[in-house]
Protein backbone atom coordinates (compact mmCIF):
# COMPACT_ATOMS: atom_id res chain seq x y z
CA UNK A 1 0.00 0.00 0.00
CA UNK A 2 1.15 3.20 -1.26
CA UNK A 3 -1.67 5.34 -0.17
CA UNK A 4 -1.58 7.34 -3.44
CA UNK A 5 -2.57 5.00 -6.24
CA UNK A 6 -5.14 3.01 -4.73
CA UNK A 7 -6.72 6.09 -3.98
CA UNK A 8 -7.21 6.72 -7.43
CA UNK A 9 -8.49 4.01 -8.86
CA UNK A 10 -10.65 4.32 -11.70
CA UNK A 11 -12.97 1.54 -11.21
CA UNK A 12 -13.57 2.34 -6.92
CA UNK A 13 -13.97 6.35 -8.58
CA UNK A 14 -16.52 4.85 -10.88
CA UNK A 15 -18.81 3.01 -7.94
CA UNK A 16 -18.42 5.30 -5.75
CA UNK A 17 -19.97 7.76 -8.09
CA UNK A 18 -23.17 5.25 -9.04
CA UNK A 19 -23.64 5.14 -5.72
CA UNK A 20 -23.90 9.09 -5.33
CA UNK A 21 -25.98 9.06 -8.20
CA UNK A 22 -28.08 6.39 -6.74
CA UNK A 23 -28.42 8.00 -3.24
CA UNK A 24 -29.15 11.69 -4.42
CA UNK A 25 -33.01 12.81 -4.79
CA UNK A 26 -32.42 16.65 -4.84
CA UNK A 27 -30.40 19.43 -5.44
CA UNK A 28 -27.77 20.03 -2.29
CA UNK A 29 -25.28 22.19 -2.20
CA UNK A 30 -21.89 21.49 -0.36
CA UNK A 31 -18.51 23.51 0.11
CA UNK A 32 -15.28 22.13 0.18
CA UNK A 33 -13.68 24.38 2.45
CA UNK A 34 -9.96 23.57 1.11
CA UNK A 35 -8.53 24.93 -2.03
CA UNK A 36 -6.38 22.04 -2.18
CA UNK A 37 -9.84 19.74 -2.56
CA UNK A 38 -10.83 22.39 -5.10
CA UNK A 39 -8.01 21.67 -7.19
CA UNK A 40 -8.39 18.22 -6.82
CA UNK A 41 -12.03 18.11 -7.63
CA UNK A 42 -10.93 20.06 -10.44
CA UNK A 43 -7.71 18.39 -11.71
CA UNK A 44 -9.69 15.18 -11.73
CA UNK A 45 -12.69 16.44 -13.64
CA UNK A 46 -14.56 14.76 -10.79
CA UNK A 47 -16.91 17.85 -10.75
CA UNK A 48 -18.21 16.48 -14.74
CA UNK A 49 -18.70 13.13 -12.63
CA UNK A 50 -20.86 14.27 -9.96
CA UNK A 51 -24.53 14.09 -10.63
CA UNK A 52 -26.03 17.58 -11.47
CA UNK A 53 -28.05 18.03 -8.62
CA UNK A 54 -24.81 17.76 -6.15
CA UNK A 55 -23.32 21.83 -6.78
CA UNK A 56 -19.93 21.93 -5.04
CA UNK A 57 -19.40 25.46 -3.89
CA UNK A 58 -15.32 26.36 -3.35
CA UNK A 59 -14.98 27.93 0.00
CA UNK A 60 -12.41 30.29 1.30
CA UNK A 61 -9.48 28.04 1.74
CA UNK A 62 -6.40 28.54 0.10
CA UNK A 63 -4.39 30.61 2.38
CA UNK A 64 -2.62 32.30 -0.50
CA UNK A 65 -5.52 33.99 -1.70
CA UNK A 66 -6.71 35.56 1.64
CA UNK A 67 -3.89 36.66 2.96
CA UNK A 68 -4.33 40.29 2.90
CA UNK A 69 -2.50 42.92 0.29
CA UNK A 70 -1.27 44.86 3.36
CA UNK A 71 1.11 41.79 3.97
CA UNK A 72 2.05 41.29 0.29
CA UNK A 73 3.15 44.89 0.33
CA UNK A 74 5.02 44.71 3.82
CA UNK A 75 6.75 41.64 2.27
CA UNK A 76 7.74 43.40 -1.43
CA UNK A 77 8.87 46.54 1.63
CA UNK A 78 11.37 43.98 3.24
CA UNK A 79 12.40 42.56 0.47
CA UNK A 80 12.99 45.82 -1.54
CA UNK A 81 13.48 48.25 0.69
CA UNK A 82 15.33 46.59 3.93
CA UNK A 83 17.09 44.34 1.92
CA UNK A 84 16.45 41.22 3.97
CA UNK A 85 16.13 37.59 2.93
CA UNK A 86 12.70 37.23 1.60
CA UNK A 87 11.88 33.85 1.51
CA UNK A 88 8.42 32.20 0.92
CA UNK A 89 6.49 29.19 -0.71
CA UNK A 90 6.37 28.94 -4.57
CA UNK A 91 2.92 30.22 -4.62
CA UNK A 92 3.13 33.96 -3.02
CA UNK A 93 5.30 34.96 -5.79
CA UNK A 94 2.66 36.22 -8.24
CA UNK A 95 0.11 37.32 -5.50
CA UNK A 96 -0.01 41.27 -7.20
CA UNK A 97 0.56 43.55 -4.18
CA UNK A 98 -0.15 47.17 -4.61
CA UNK A 99 3.04 48.07 -5.37
CA UNK A 100 4.08 45.21 -7.16
CA UNK A 101 3.99 41.31 -6.83
CA UNK A 102 7.46 39.58 -4.90
CA UNK A 103 8.40 37.83 -8.16
CA UNK A 104 8.75 41.55 -9.68
CA UNK A 105 10.65 42.29 -6.79
CA UNK A 106 12.70 39.23 -7.24
CA UNK A 107 13.39 40.90 -10.85
CA UNK A 108 14.37 43.75 -9.51
CA UNK A 109 17.16 42.62 -7.79
CA UNK A 110 15.16 41.65 -4.38
CA UNK A 111 16.87 38.14 -2.64
CA UNK A 112 13.46 36.62 -2.96
CA UNK A 113 14.05 32.82 -2.77
CA UNK A 114 11.70 30.05 -2.99
CA UNK A 115 11.49 27.30 -0.44
CA UNK A 116 9.91 24.18 0.28
CA UNK A 117 10.49 24.68 3.99
CA UNK A 118 10.89 27.30 6.47
CA UNK A 119 13.07 24.94 8.07
CA UNK A 120 15.13 25.43 5.20
CA UNK A 121 15.03 29.35 5.76
CA UNK A 122 16.48 29.06 9.40
CA UNK A 123 19.34 27.36 7.54
CA UNK A 124 19.88 30.29 5.09
CA UNK A 125 19.63 32.51 8.27
CA UNK A 126 22.53 30.29 9.91
CA UNK A 127 25.04 30.68 6.57
CA UNK A 128 24.22 34.77 6.17
CA UNK A 129 24.62 36.10 10.03
CA UNK A 130 25.22 39.33 8.21
CA UNK A 131 21.73 39.43 6.48
CA UNK A 132 18.61 39.26 8.39
CA UNK A 133 16.38 36.69 6.83
CA UNK A 134 12.43 36.83 6.41
CA UNK A 135 10.33 33.77 5.73
CA UNK A 136 6.55 34.84 4.69
CA UNK A 137 4.76 32.61 7.35
CA UNK A 138 1.66 32.07 4.95
CA UNK A 139 -1.07 29.07 5.80
CA UNK A 140 -4.07 27.26 7.44
CA UNK A 141 -3.28 25.20 10.90
CA UNK A 142 -1.91 22.69 8.50
CA UNK A 143 1.38 25.15 8.12
CA UNK A 144 1.05 26.68 11.16
CA UNK A 145 3.80 23.77 13.15
CA UNK A 146 6.10 24.16 10.83
CA UNK A 147 6.12 27.48 10.94
CA UNK A 148 6.56 27.66 14.25
CA UNK A 149 9.23 24.83 14.45
CA UNK A 150 11.00 27.04 12.60
CA UNK A 151 11.28 29.79 15.03
CA UNK A 152 12.24 27.41 17.42
CA UNK A 153 14.79 26.08 15.80
CA UNK A 154 16.49 29.82 14.88
CA UNK A 155 15.43 30.47 19.07
CA UNK A 156 17.33 26.93 19.77
CA UNK A 157 20.44 27.68 17.42
CA UNK A 158 20.78 31.65 18.86
CA UNK A 159 20.08 33.08 15.77
CA UNK A 160 19.09 37.21 16.13
CA UNK A 161 18.67 37.25 11.95
CA UNK A 162 15.46 35.13 11.57
CA UNK A 163 11.79 36.44 11.89
CA UNK A 164 8.94 35.33 10.32
CA UNK A 165 6.20 37.60 9.06
CA UNK A 166 3.44 35.83 10.41
CA UNK A 167 -0.10 35.30 7.96
CA UNK A 168 -1.87 32.64 9.76
CA UNK A 169 -5.59 31.68 9.35
CA UNK A 170 -7.69 29.07 10.93
CA UNK A 171 -10.49 27.35 9.18
CA UNK A 172 -13.54 26.90 12.16
CA UNK A 173 -14.08 30.53 11.86
CA UNK A 174 -14.07 30.97 8.66
CA UNK A 175 -16.88 28.31 8.16
CA UNK A 176 -18.81 30.68 11.00
CA UNK A 177 -18.19 33.38 8.89
CA UNK A 178 -19.25 31.78 5.89
CA UNK A 179 -22.64 30.63 7.80
CA UNK A 180 -23.26 33.87 9.29
CA UNK A 181 -23.48 35.45 5.84
CA UNK A 182 -27.39 35.50 4.75
CA UNK A 183 -26.13 35.39 0.75
CA UNK A 184 -25.05 31.94 1.37
CA UNK A 185 -26.77 28.79 1.36
CA UNK A 186 -24.24 25.95 2.04
CA UNK A 187 -26.12 22.71 3.55
CA UNK A 188 -23.08 20.73 4.24
CA UNK A 189 -19.19 20.85 4.43
CA UNK A 190 -16.28 18.57 3.61
CA UNK A 191 -14.11 19.65 6.32
CA UNK A 192 -10.38 19.99 5.27
CA UNK A 193 -8.78 16.76 6.51
CA UNK A 194 -4.94 18.15 6.95
CA UNK A 195 -6.21 20.91 9.07
CA UNK A 196 -7.64 18.23 11.21
CA UNK A 197 -4.94 15.93 11.39
CA UNK A 198 -3.42 19.23 13.77
CA UNK A 199 -6.23 20.04 15.11
CA UNK A 200 -8.35 17.24 15.37
CA UNK A 201 -12.26 16.78 15.12
CA UNK A 202 -13.74 18.29 18.05
CA UNK A 203 -14.09 21.96 17.04
CA UNK A 204 -16.56 21.10 14.07
CA UNK A 205 -19.12 19.51 16.58
CA UNK A 206 -20.44 23.20 17.91
CA UNK A 207 -20.44 23.98 14.32
CA UNK A 208 -22.49 21.16 13.74
CA UNK A 209 -24.98 22.10 16.09
CA UNK A 210 -25.19 25.42 15.51
CA UNK A 211 -25.57 25.82 11.91
CA UNK A 212 -27.42 21.77 11.56
CA UNK A 213 -25.13 20.93 8.76
CA UNK A 214 -22.93 17.71 8.40
CA UNK A 215 -19.54 17.89 8.71
CA UNK A 216 -17.16 15.45 7.29
CA UNK A 217 -13.41 15.33 7.21
CA UNK A 218 -12.44 14.59 4.18
CA UNK A 219 -9.10 13.93 2.01
CA UNK A 220 -8.13 15.15 -0.61
CA UNK A 221 -7.76 11.97 -3.62
CA UNK A 222 -10.19 11.38 -5.75
CA UNK A 223 -11.80 8.13 -3.70
CA UNK A 224 -11.72 10.21 -0.62
CA UNK A 225 -13.85 13.23 -1.50
CA UNK A 226 -16.10 10.73 -3.45
CA UNK A 227 -16.47 8.78 -0.35
CA UNK A 228 -16.72 12.09 1.58
CA UNK A 229 -19.02 14.03 -0.79
CA UNK A 230 -21.38 10.22 -0.35
CA UNK A 231 -21.34 10.50 3.14
CA UNK A 232 -22.40 13.84 2.95
CA UNK A 233 -25.09 12.94 1.00
CA UNK A 234 -26.44 10.41 2.80
CA UNK A 235 -26.74 12.39 5.72
CA UNK A 236 -28.50 15.10 3.87
CA UNK A 237 -31.08 13.04 2.13
CA UNK A 238 -32.30 11.17 5.53
CA UNK A 239 -32.06 15.01 7.32
CA UNK A 240 -29.50 14.23 9.58
CA UNK A 241 -26.41 16.76 10.75
CA UNK A 242 -23.50 14.47 12.21
CA UNK A 243 -19.82 15.33 12.32
CA UNK A 244 -17.57 11.81 10.28
CA UNK A 245 -14.70 11.30 9.53
CA UNK A 246 -14.00 9.86 6.38
CA UNK A 247 -9.98 10.40 6.65
CA UNK A 248 -9.32 8.02 9.63
CA UNK A 249 -6.06 6.96 8.25
CA UNK A 250 -4.48 10.33 8.24
CA UNK A 251 -7.33 12.19 11.21
CA UNK A 252 -6.93 11.00 14.52
CA UNK A 253 -10.05 12.31 16.13
CA UNK A 254 -7.64 14.04 19.04
CA UNK A 255 -5.52 15.55 16.39
CA UNK A 256 -1.71 16.02 16.84
CA UNK A 257 -0.92 16.95 20.26
CA UNK A 258 2.87 17.27 19.65
CA UNK A 259 2.00 19.54 16.64
CA UNK A 260 -0.49 21.42 18.92
CA UNK A 261 1.87 22.45 21.91
CA UNK A 262 4.77 23.59 18.81
CA UNK A 263 1.65 26.01 17.85
CA UNK A 264 0.70 27.03 21.33
CA UNK A 265 4.38 27.82 22.21
CA UNK A 266 5.37 30.47 19.57
CA UNK A 267 1.36 31.88 18.68
CA UNK A 268 -1.31 33.12 20.24
CA UNK A 269 -5.11 33.37 18.56
CA UNK A 270 -6.12 36.66 17.19
CA UNK A 271 -8.70 39.00 15.17
CA UNK A 272 -7.78 38.17 11.28
CA UNK A 273 -8.12 40.29 8.00
CA UNK A 274 -9.07 37.88 5.10
CA UNK A 275 -8.35 39.16 1.56
CA UNK A 276 -11.48 39.79 0.20
CA UNK A 277 -13.67 38.76 2.92
CA UNK A 278 -12.87 41.29 5.85
CA UNK A 279 -11.91 40.45 9.62
CA UNK A 280 -12.91 37.65 11.10
CA UNK A 281 -12.89 37.47 14.86
CA UNK A 282 -10.47 34.61 16.45
CA UNK A 283 -9.56 33.70 13.07
CA UNK A 284 -5.70 34.04 13.21
CA UNK A 285 -2.01 33.48 14.58
CA UNK A 286 0.30 36.23 15.68
CA UNK A 287 3.44 35.84 17.63
CA UNK A 288 3.74 35.05 20.81
CA UNK A 289 5.28 38.06 23.15
CA UNK A 290 7.71 35.84 24.26
CA UNK A 291 8.89 35.23 20.67
CA UNK A 292 8.53 38.92 19.58
CA UNK A 293 12.32 39.01 18.58
CA UNK A 294 11.28 36.77 15.63
CA UNK A 295 8.55 38.77 14.63
CA UNK A 296 8.78 40.61 11.44
CA UNK A 297 5.89 42.65 12.10
CA UNK A 298 7.63 43.86 15.09
CA UNK A 299 11.38 43.68 14.13
CA UNK A 300 10.51 45.83 11.22
CA UNK A 301 9.44 49.59 11.62
CA UNK A 302 7.14 49.36 8.24
CA UNK A 303 4.97 52.63 7.47
CA UNK A 304 3.01 51.49 5.10
CA UNK A 305 -0.42 53.05 4.34
CA UNK A 306 -3.74 50.15 3.51
CA UNK A 307 -4.08 50.47 -0.15
CA UNK A 308 -7.30 49.49 -1.76
CA UNK A 309 -8.43 46.07 -3.51
CA UNK A 310 -8.86 46.51 -7.45
CA UNK A 311 -12.26 47.32 -7.82
CA UNK A 312 -12.98 45.05 -10.41
CA UNK A 313 -12.32 41.89 -8.79
CA UNK A 314 -14.85 39.72 -6.84
CA UNK A 315 -12.59 37.46 -4.81
CA UNK A 316 -15.15 38.06 -1.63
CA UNK A 317 -17.70 37.04 -3.26
CA UNK A 318 -16.14 34.10 -5.23
CA UNK A 319 -14.05 33.01 -1.78
CA UNK A 320 -17.87 32.52 -0.23
CA UNK A 321 -19.52 30.87 -3.11
CA UNK A 322 -21.53 33.42 -3.42
CA UNK A 323 -20.10 33.50 -7.21
CA UNK A 324 -18.60 31.01 -9.23
CA UNK A 325 -15.19 32.48 -11.20
CA UNK A 326 -16.32 32.54 -14.58
CA UNK A 327 -18.92 35.15 -13.40
CA UNK A 328 -16.94 37.81 -12.50
CA UNK A 329 -16.38 39.87 -15.67
CA UNK A 330 -12.60 39.88 -15.63
CA UNK A 331 -11.98 36.04 -15.77
CA UNK A 332 -10.47 34.90 -18.32
CA UNK A 333 -10.07 38.32 -19.88
CA UNK A 334 -7.70 41.35 -18.08
CA UNK A 335 -7.23 38.24 -15.09
CA UNK A 336 -5.28 35.08 -15.77
CA UNK A 337 -2.64 33.54 -13.98
CA UNK A 338 -0.14 34.78 -15.94
CA UNK A 339 -1.95 38.42 -15.23
CA UNK A 340 -3.69 37.71 -12.16
CA UNK A 341 -5.73 40.84 -10.95
CA UNK A 342 -7.00 38.75 -7.71
CA UNK A 343 -5.45 35.99 -5.42
CA UNK A 344 -7.54 33.38 -6.66
CA UNK A 345 -6.19 33.40 -10.00
CA UNK A 346 -2.75 32.73 -8.55
CA UNK A 347 -2.39 29.72 -6.61
CA UNK A 348 -3.63 26.52 -8.62
CA UNK A 349 -5.83 25.71 -5.44
CA UNK A 350 -7.62 29.18 -5.71
CA UNK A 351 -11.06 29.08 -7.23
CA UNK A 352 -10.58 31.24 -10.46
CA UNK A 353 -6.98 29.68 -11.36
CA UNK A 354 -8.54 25.96 -11.03
CA UNK A 355 -11.64 27.01 -12.99
CA UNK A 356 -9.08 28.56 -15.42
CA UNK A 357 -6.71 25.74 -16.05
CA UNK A 358 -9.83 23.36 -16.52
CA UNK A 359 -11.32 25.74 -18.89
CA UNK A 360 -8.54 25.51 -21.08
CA UNK A 361 -7.97 21.91 -21.00
CA UNK B 1 0.83 25.11 -0.57
CA UNK B 2 -1.10 22.81 1.79
CA UNK B 3 -0.42 20.01 -0.23
CA UNK B 4 0.75 17.04 2.07
CA UNK B 5 1.95 13.50 0.64
CA UNK B 6 2.04 10.32 2.00
CA UNK B 7 5.64 8.93 1.96
CA UNK B 8 7.55 5.71 3.53
CA UNK B 9 10.46 6.23 6.37
CA UNK B 10 14.01 4.62 5.22
CA UNK B 11 16.09 5.51 7.77
CA UNK B 12 15.96 8.45 11.24
CA UNK B 13 18.48 10.14 11.87
CA UNK B 14 18.66 12.32 15.69
CA UNK B 15 20.62 15.96 15.74
CA UNK B 16 21.22 17.80 18.73
CA UNK B 17 21.94 15.13 21.57
CA UNK B 18 18.83 13.34 20.16
CA UNK B 19 16.50 16.45 20.40
CA UNK B 20 15.78 16.60 16.91
CA UNK B 21 14.66 13.49 14.79
CA UNK B 22 14.85 13.43 11.16
CA UNK B 23 14.21 11.02 8.77
CA UNK B 24 15.05 10.41 4.85
CA UNK B 25 11.29 9.49 3.17
CA UNK B 26 10.77 7.59 0.16
CA UNK B 27 8.09 9.31 -2.35
CA UNK B 28 8.04 6.53 -4.77
CA UNK B 29 11.67 7.55 -6.49
CA UNK B 30 12.47 10.68 -5.01
CA UNK B 31 13.52 10.51 -1.15
CA UNK B 32 13.23 13.84 0.88
CA UNK B 33 14.08 14.82 4.35
CA UNK B 34 11.90 15.48 7.39
CA UNK B 35 11.33 16.35 10.74
CA UNK B 36 9.82 13.64 12.82
CA UNK B 37 9.34 16.08 15.93
CA UNK B 38 5.73 16.07 15.86
CA UNK B 39 5.45 12.26 15.10
CA UNK B 40 7.37 10.95 18.03
CA UNK B 41 6.23 7.40 17.55
CA UNK B 42 6.77 7.23 13.81
CA UNK B 43 9.46 3.94 13.28
CA UNK B 44 11.38 3.07 10.14
CA UNK B 45 8.98 1.54 7.37
CA UNK B 46 6.05 3.89 8.33
CA UNK B 47 4.16 5.78 6.22
CA UNK B 48 4.15 9.65 7.08
CA UNK B 49 1.85 12.37 5.39
CA UNK B 50 4.66 15.38 5.13
CA UNK B 51 3.62 19.13 4.60
CA UNK B 52 6.44 21.10 3.82
CA UNK B 53 9.28 19.30 5.15
CA UNK B 54 7.48 18.06 8.47
CA UNK B 55 5.69 14.79 9.24
CA UNK B 56 2.26 15.58 10.40
CA UNK B 57 0.57 12.23 10.66
CA UNK B 58 1.66 8.71 10.83
CA UNK B 59 -0.92 7.18 8.24
CA UNK B 60 -3.17 4.53 9.16
CA UNK B 61 -2.87 1.33 7.47
CA UNK B 62 -6.06 -0.52 8.65
CA UNK B 63 -8.10 2.55 8.68
CA UNK B 64 -7.13 2.99 5.13
CA UNK B 65 -8.69 -0.12 4.43
CA UNK B 66 -12.18 1.46 5.22
CA UNK B 67 -12.37 3.86 2.42
CA UNK B 68 -11.96 0.22 0.12
CA UNK B 69 -15.01 -1.52 2.33
CA UNK B 70 -17.23 1.50 3.13
CA UNK B 71 -19.05 0.88 -0.26
CA UNK B 72 -19.62 -3.12 0.37
CA UNK B 73 -20.66 -2.18 4.14
CA UNK B 74 -22.91 0.31 3.36
CA UNK B 75 -24.45 -2.14 0.88
CA UNK B 76 -24.92 -4.71 3.23
CA UNK B 77 -26.38 -2.29 5.97
CA UNK B 78 -28.92 -1.61 2.70
CA UNK B 79 -29.38 -5.26 2.22
CA UNK B 80 -30.30 -5.29 6.14
CA UNK B 81 -32.86 -2.85 6.38
CA UNK B 82 -34.52 -3.96 3.03
CA UNK B 83 -34.75 -7.42 4.99
CA UNK B 84 -36.49 -6.56 8.47
CA UNK B 85 -39.08 -4.19 6.19
CA UNK B 86 -40.23 -7.24 4.28
S1 LIG C 1 -11.33 36.06 -11.97
FE1 LIG C 1 -9.68 37.43 -11.27
S2 LIG C 1 -10.68 39.40 -10.98
FE2 LIG C 1 -12.31 37.86 -11.04
S3 LIG C 1 -12.64 37.24 -8.90
FE3 LIG C 1 -11.14 35.82 -9.74
S4 LIG C 1 -9.17 36.73 -9.19
FE4 LIG C 1 -10.69 38.40 -8.98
Amino acid sequence: MKFISEFRDPELVEKYITEIRRTVTQPWSIMEVCGGQTHSLVKNGLLQLLPPEIRMIHGPGCPVCVTPLHLIDKAVHLAIDKGVILCSFGDMLRVPGSRMSLLEAKAKGADVRILYSPLEAVKIAAENPAREVVFFAVGFETTAPANALSVIHAHRAGLKNYSILASHVLVPPAIAAVMEDEDVRIQAFLAAGHVCAIMGIDEYYPLVEKYHVPVVVTGFEPVDLLQGILMTVKQLEAGEQRLENQYSRVVRPEGNAEARNIIGEVFEISDREWRGIGTIPGSGYEVREAYAAYDSNRKFDMPLEKAPENALCIAGQVLKGIKKPHECSQFGKACTPQNPLGAPMVSSEGACAAYYHFSQS
Amino acid sequence: MCLAIPGKIQSIETLYDGMVRMAKVAFGSIVKEASLEMVPQAKEGDYVLVHVGVAISVVDEEEAQKSFEYLAMIGEIDELIEHTQV
